[in-house]
């Protein structure tokens, strides 16, 4: 992998031309800097209004957030705490939690091994897997759905819980492989030569040398699987709709609204109670995410 | 410009010459063949249970009557006339779903790419304007199309509030059948990070002595776009088209949420919605296999309007993908 560096790179200063040539450069850079950055603090709005009106309204009154005012007359905390109140609301974040964090371990444990062998062992049919892998990726999940739903409920009396969404994951995802493939590939083949010369069986070269080195990788893929199942919506619907019980935040903010039919700033107190995590993840882990996108998208 | 997606692993010292019998080569190449089984066995499993053996009963069930109760009934083409011929909702939903694919495909590119190349020339808190760019595209979908349909509210919105501020008086979005759909691509142009992570990565790769030497030549900025810039990230703006299209042709949760949400019905048990509000000009190809196959159990409809999406899904993607060889990881 070519290490991209995200900041810009040091550009190279040219030799400064001299006089009113060079009083007209000046010129010409500074109306560069403020048109750039107009764009961008004007773009930047559009993407960080939402968040703005969303907190706003949640902390509103009932009548308040009904009325189209932008500004909360009384800041009503208290809403979050309604919320929390709200009944199957906890049961929902444990539910997600649940998961999500059952989810990520069981993908990423499945999948090392199978991107450690796609990455470095040789053998017949490789790529053909690896065709097989990104096909899987590409498709929509609705083209297995009804055989899948009809196996787990009619011969593991499995809906009503998260299990079916959850058990699949112990046996490798195809979005995980592919991107631990990618990053499994930029570790040199000497180091593990070198470890099996040294007497290391295969699996423990890959515990003990490979997966110190693809932590970065192993790191990206765990974070987007957490989020993949934290946003999951129609998975739940498949197989939890019926048993309110086993509903996830995703699952649930979406009813809970409709109970609440007019009640926006629980609503959107609700809304960013469900994105918070998100994004609190996102700050303390934002180098791997960036890396994973990147790697996903391009790199080799 | 890394775009082939693998790096050429160096050669491990492969085996093809045949040996005799019990020689210490043939033993250790069936060992080679066992470790390859072992570490791929989690996949083999996965692929052939979770994907194999589904997609073959979805074959097999589009050619019978059945409703989840009674045992299936064999019946032929029938289901497959009755989808396409028949039912009065696939035109719409595919309508729907292309028109997404078409319209939201490029203008995220197109979006994409521009915030790219702005963002590489922010010299002045590139990462503040970084992060508020790229946070959107975490947000739950559920939870930014719920926020969006506050948003977009035509009475109490604060975007059409806003707008009525400078004269405007603003479209009733999710609640107009001409409006809905734009309303869901200005949401998922909200989510454009990952093509602008994307975007930005591959345009800090292009080489700067190209730049410097369109410079000498005397290029002006759209020329240097035309001429450097372009012809180095193409592979990507095709990577993104393609991800684009396969990602819209599933695009399932926020048109079913903006639809249910916009509609005001209150969704107690029983209640059965008729996605696609308004007018099904929402509805999507994913609701509809949803719809029939879970709450009208005419799994084998379902299974035909699965298939057809599964046709569609490949036909694109494999029509896209010939014309951007090397996207697809290259070796041996």
């Amino acid at each position: 992998m070519t290490t991209t560096t995200l900041t810009r790179p040091d550009t190279a200063v040219p030799s400064r031309p001299s006089g009113a040539d060079a009083a007209r450069h000046r010129r010409k850079r500074i109306l560069n800097w403020i048109a750039v950055h107009s764009v961008a603090v004007a773009l930047a709005l559009f993407f960080v209004l939402p968040f703005v009106f969303v907190l706003l309204t949640s902390v509103m009154s009932d009548d308040q957030a009904m009325s189209g005012d932008l500004w909360p007359g009384s800041w009503n905390w208290s809403n979050y705490s309604t919320v929390f109140h709200t009944p199957g609301f906890l049961d929902w974040w444990r539910n997600s939690l649940m998961y999500a964090l059952l989810g990520t371990v069981f993908t990423v444990c499945s999948s090392v091994p199978v991107a450690y062998a796609l990455a470095k062992f040789r053998f017949r049919g490789r790529r053909t897997a690896m065709m097989l892998v990104i096909s899987t990726m590409m498709l929509p999940p609705q083209v297995v759905i009804i055989p899948m739903y009809l196996v787990w409920a009619q011969q593991f009396h499995l809906s009503g819980s998260l299990w079916p969404l959850i058990i699949p994951m112990a046996f490798g995802d195809a979005y995980s492989i592919f991107l631990l493939r990618q990053f499994l590939l930029t570790i040199p083949q000497e180091y593990i030569e070198s470890a099996k010369v040294d007497g290391c069986g295969e699996f423990r070269t890959l515990l003990k040398i490979v997966v110190p080195m693809a932590k970065p990788g192993i790191a990206a893929v765990a974070l987007f699987q957490f989020f993949y199942c934290w946003n999951d919506y129609f998975g739940p619907q498949i197989y939890a709709a019926q048993n309110p019980g086993a509903w996830t935040l995703s699952y649930g903010l979406e009813s809970f609204k409709s109970a609440h039919a007019v009640n926006w700033n629980l609503t959107m107190a609700a809304t960013l109670l469900v994105m918070a995590p998100v994004v609190i993840v996102f700050f303390f882990a934002q180098k791997a995410f960036v890396e994973g996108v990147t790697l996903t998208g391009v790199k080799g | 410009m890394a775009l082939s997606l693998s790096t050429p692993a160096k050669s491990a010292g492969r085996a093809t010459d045949p040996a005799p019998r019990d020689s210490p080569l043939r033993r250790k190449r069936n060992r080679e063949r066992l470790r390859n089984l072992g570490f791929l066995s989690p996949w083999i499993v996965g692929f052939s249970v979770f994907f194999g053996y589904p997609l073959i009963a979805t074959v097999y069930f589009s050619f019978m009557h059945y409703n989840q109760i009674k045992a299936p009934t064999f019946v032929g083409l029938r289901n497959w006339r009755y989808v396409l011929e028949q039912m009065p909702l696939f035109g719409p939903a595919l309508w729907n779903t292309l028109w997404l694919v078409v319209v939201m495909v490029a203008l995220r590119v197109v979006f994409g790419l521009g915030i790219g190349l702005l963002i590489t020339k922010i010299k002045t808190g590139a990462g503040l304007f970084r992060t508020a760019f790229y946070i959107p595209y975490l947000a739950p979908p559920v939870a930014a199309t719920v926020a969006f349909v506050f948003l977009l509210n035509p009475s109490t919105g604060p975007v059409n509030e806003m707008l009525s501020w400078v004269g405007l008086h603003g479209p009733n979005w999710f609640n107009d059948p001409d409006w809905s759909k734009p309303s869901l691509v200005l949401l998922s142009l909200w989510g454009i990070g990952d093509l602008m992570v994307i975007f930005m990565a591959s345009l800090l790769d292009v080489p700067k002595e190209q730049y410097e030497a369109a410079d000498l030549d005397g290029a002006g900025a759209w020329a240097k776009f035309r001429y450097v810039t372009w012809p180095a990230i193409t592979p990507i703006v095709l990577f993104a088209v393609v991800t684009g299209v396969v990602q819209t042709m599933q695009y399932y949760t926020q048109a079913l949420v903006a639809g249910k949400l916009a509609s005001g019905v209150s969704i107690g048990p029983g209640t059965v919605i008729q996605p696609g509000y308004p007018d099904h000009s929402t509805l999507t190809v994913p609701q509809l296999v949803y719809s029939l196959g879970f709450q009208n159990f005419n799994t084998g409809a379902a299974c035909v309007l699965s298939l057809v999406l599964f046709a569609i899904a490949m036909a694109v993607t494999l029509l896209l993908m010939r014309k951007s060889v090397g996207l697809i990881p290259a070796e041996d």
